[in-house]
C-alpha cells in the first residue's frame, strides 16, 4: 500500500514538474546558464524614418543589447544568431519549437517594431521552447530615441518572468569619473546607463567631488564637493542641473545618503576633530543629530523601511559596523570578525548589509545579515570599496584600485560588479577611470 | 651513534640556528636603519617636508589609523607655534590627510581628526583658534603617489599652510 502511494506521489510530482515552465534560480551561483535565443526584432517595412536613427538596424540593435544584458547576468547564455532557423517575423507569430530546440535553445525572445508618427511601437514575446508555449508577451509605445531603454525594459520583463525577481537593466549608475596623475586627480560626476552607454558628465572637474548617491526617484543626487575649498554635502537636480549646498555647517559635511522615502539626507558632520551623524529634512531644513560620540561616526545607511541605520564607527578603537534605531537609540556593534570594517550599505530587500572589510593588507567586499551573522566575503583584492546594490538586491557594484609604481604609474580605478552569490565578477565599461558608484532604482516603475 | 653524540649534534644544530637567527635580526635592523625614515609606522624623514620658515617644518606624520601626536610631531608643532607667535598677522590652514589604504569616507573623518590634533596642540601653545582653520582631504591628495609603506607613511600627515 505504502509503495503504491509512493509511486502515485512520484508520478504526481513528475507530472507537475514536466508541466512547469522554465525557471532560472538566481539564489546560487549558476554554472549552467540557460541557453536563450534572442531573435532580432522584426522591423515593420511601413516604418517611417526618424532623425538620424538607423531604423532598418533597430531590431538587430535592440536584440544585441538584450543579449549583452543577459550575458552579463551570468545566468543566461545567449546563442549565436547565425544558427537561428526562422526569420524574425515568422518566429514572432509562432515559432517552430522543434527547430529552435535543435540548436539547444530553451527559451526564445521574438518581437517586432514599427515607427509611425514619431512613435516607436514595440511588442515582444518570450517562448518556453521545452513546454512549447508562450510565457509572456508585452507591447508598448514610446519615443524612438528611447530605443536603448526599450531593450532594457524588455530585458527586465524577461528576467522577471524567468527568475521571479525584478530586473535591474533599465537603470543608471552615477559615479565619479577620474583622470590625471594620482596626486592631482581630476574628478567629475558622471552618469551612465547600467551597460556603460550614454555617459554624461554633470560637473566640469574644477573642484573635487566625491560619493554621489541617487534619491529613490533617481532625479536627485546628493554628493560631496570641495567647491570654494569648503567640503560640503550638495544636492543636484539631474534634469535641471541646479546645485545647492545642504550641509552648510561650520565644519565638514560628508558621506551623504538619502532616506528611503527621499525626504531626508543623512550625513556626517565633522567639527573639532569629531564626526557625528545628522539628518536634514529637505523641505523644512530641520537638522537632527543622530549620534553623539567622541569617536568617528560616518558612512550612515538607512534600512529600506527607514527604521534602522547602519554606520561606521571607531568607538571600539578601530573601524567597525554598528546598527541603531533611526532616532539614534539602541546602538549595537554587529561586526566582530577579524580585521576592520567600513561602508555598510543596507540591501534594498532589507535582508543584508554589504560592506568593505580590511584584513592583513587586503580588501574584501562582503555581505552579512543585518545582525552581523552569516558574513560572506565575495571578492578579495589589493584595494576595493564602496559597494552599491542593484535595485533587486542581487548584484553589487563597487570600485577597485590597482597598486601604483614609483611615480604613481600603473594606477587605475575601475567599477566592478559581482553577484551576491560570489559568482560573476565583472569589470564595468566606463569611458574614464571611475570610483564611488551608486546604482539607481528601476527607471520605469 | 650513541646518545652522547646525538646530544652534541643537537646542540651544534641549535648553535647554528642561533647564529642564523642573530644574523637575520641584525640584517633586519640594518635595513630598517637604512630606510631609517619610519619609526613604528610613522614617517620621521625629511623627504616631502617643506618649511614655513627656516627650521620650521610645515608638516607632522601619523601612524596608521591614528591621530595622536608623536614626540617629534609635538616638537615640530612647538616650532610652528613659536613662528606663529612671531608673525601675529599670519593665519594658517591645517590640511589633514590619510593614506590610500582606507575607505574614503572614514579617511575624510580621520584627516579631519588629524588636522584638529595639530590645531589643538598649537592652541595649547597660545595660538588663537581663530587664526587656524582646518580642512580634511582624506586620501584625495597624496604627496607620494607610490603604493608602498614609505609612501603611505608620508601621506598620513597634517600640513600647516600659510593663508595670507
Amino acid at each position: 500500500m505504502k509503495k503504491i502511494l509512493f509511486t502515485l506521489l512520484f508520478y504526481f510530482i513528475f507530472l507537475i514538474k514536466s508541466f512547469a515552465l522554465i525557471e532560472v534560480d538566481i539564489t546560487r551561483g549558476n554554472l549552467d546558464p540557460l541557453p536563450i535565443a534572442v531573435s532580432p526584432l522584426h522591423v515593420d517595412v511601413k516604418s517611417d524614418n526618424f532623425k538620424d536613427l538607423k531604423v532598418k538596424e533597430l531590431g538587430e540593435n535592440i536584440s544585441e543589447i538584450i543579449e549583452k544584458n543577459f550575458k552579463n547576468t551570468g545566468l543566461f547564455n545567449p546563442l549565436k544568431k547565425d544558427a537561428f532557423v526562422q526569420k524574425p517575423d515568422i518566429a514572432h507569430l509562432k515559432p517552430r519549437f522543434e527547430d529552435w530546440r535543435l540548436i539547444k535553445a530553451q527559451a526564445l525572445v521574438t518581437g517586432k517594431l514599427l515607427i509611425k508618427n514619431e512613435k516607436l511601437k514595440v511588442e515582444f514575446r518570450l517562448w518556453d521552447l521545452t513546454a512549447a508555449q508562450e510565457m509572456t508577451a508585452l507591447a508598448f509605445t514610446t519615443t524612438p530615441s528611447n530605443w536603448r531603454r526599450v531593450a532594457h525594459i524588455i530585458s527586465d520583463k524577461i528576467y522577471e518572468r524567468l527568475t521571479g525577481e525584478e530586473g535591474y537593466f533599465d537603470t543608471r549608475i552615477i559615479y565619479v569619473a577620474e583622470s590625471g596623475p594620482k596626486s592631482q586627480r581630476i574628478k567629475k560626476l558622471a552618469i551612465m546607463d547600467q551597460d556603460g552607454s550614454n555617459t554624461k558628465y554633470l560637473t566640469l572637474g574644477n573642484e573635487l567631488v566625491l560619493t554621489p548617491r541617487f534619491n529613490p526617484t533617481n532625479q536627485m543626487v546628493t554628493y560631496m564637493s570641495y567647491f570654494r575649498n569648503m567640503p560640503r554635502v550638495y544636492l543636484l537636480d539631474i534634469e535641471t542641473g541646479t546645485q545647492e549646498v545642504v550641509g552648510n555647517f561650520p565644519g565638514m559635511t560628508f558621506a551623504p545618503r538619502f532616506s528611503p522615502d527621499g525626504t531626508k539626507i543623512i550625513m556626517s558632520f565633522a567639527k573639532d576633530g569629531n564626526s557625528d551623524i545628522y539628518t536634514m529634512d529637505l523641505e523644512s531644513r530641520v537638522v537632527e543629530r543622530i549620534t553623539e560620540h567622541s569617536s568617528i561616526d560616518t558612512s550612515p545607511s538607512f534600512s529600506p523601511d527607514g527604521k534602522f541605520i547602519a554606520f561606521n564607527s571607531d568607538r571600539s578603537g578601530l573601524q567597525q559596523i554598528y546598527v541603531m534605531r533611526s532616532d539614534g537609540s539602541n546602538v549595537k556593534r554587529v561586526t566582530f570578525g577579524k580585521g576592520i570594517y567600513g561602508t555598510p550599505v543596507w540591501s534594498p530587500r532589507g535582508d543584508l548589509i554589504a560592506f568593505t572589510k580590511m584584513h592583513k593588507g587586503r580588501f574584501y567586499i562582503g555581505v552579512m545579515r543585518t545582525d552581523g551573522t552569516g558574513e560572506r566575503l565575495l571578492t578579495e583584492n589589493y584595494y576595493q570599496e564602496a559597494p552599491s546594490w542593484s535595485p533587486n538586491g542581487r548584484v553589487l557594484v563597487f570600485y577597485r584600485e590597482t597598486k601604483a609604481g614609483d611615480k604613481g604609474e600603473g594606477f587605475t580605478a575601475k567599477l566592478w560588479s559581482i553577484d551576491i552569490t560570489g559568482y560573476n565578477e565583472r569589470k564595468l565599461y566606463t569611458k574614464t577611470d571611475a570610483s564611488d558608484p551608486s546604482w539607481s532604482s528601476l527607471l520605469s516603475k | 651513534m650513541n646518545l652522547g653524540e646525538k646530544m652534541t649534534l643537537k646542540s651544534n644544530l641549535k648553535n647554528i640556528l642561533l647564529v642564523i637567527f642573530a644574523t637575520l635580526i641584525l640584517s633586519a635592523c640594518s635595513t630598517a636603519k637604512k630606510t631609517g625614515d619610519i619609526d613604528g609606522d610613522v614617517y620621521t624623514g625629511k623627504e616631502t617636508v617643506e618649511f614655513l620658515a627656516a627650521g620650521v617644518p610645515d608638516r607632522v606624520f601619523f601612524a596608521t589609523n591614528k591621530s595622536s601626536l608623536t614626540t617629534a610631531s609635538r616638537a615640530t608643532l612647538r616650532k610652528q607655534a613659536t613662528f606663529l607667535r612671531k608673525n601675529k598677522n599670519l593665519n594658517v590652514t591645517i590640511e589633514g590627510h590619510a593614506d590610500e589604504r582606507g575607505t574614503r569616507e572614514y579617511n575624510l573623518a580621520l584627516g579631519e581628526r588629524r588636522a584638529n590634533a595639530a590645531r589643538d596642540y598649537l592652541m595649547t601653545y597660545g595660538i588663537s583658534g581663530k587664526r587656524i582653520s582646518v580642512i580634511s582631504y582624506g586620501k584625495e591628495k597624496p604627496v607620494n603617489p607610490k603604493s608602498s609603506p614609505l609612501a603611505w607613511s608620508q601621506n598620513r600627515r597634517s600640513v600647516t599652510v600659510k593663508v595670507n
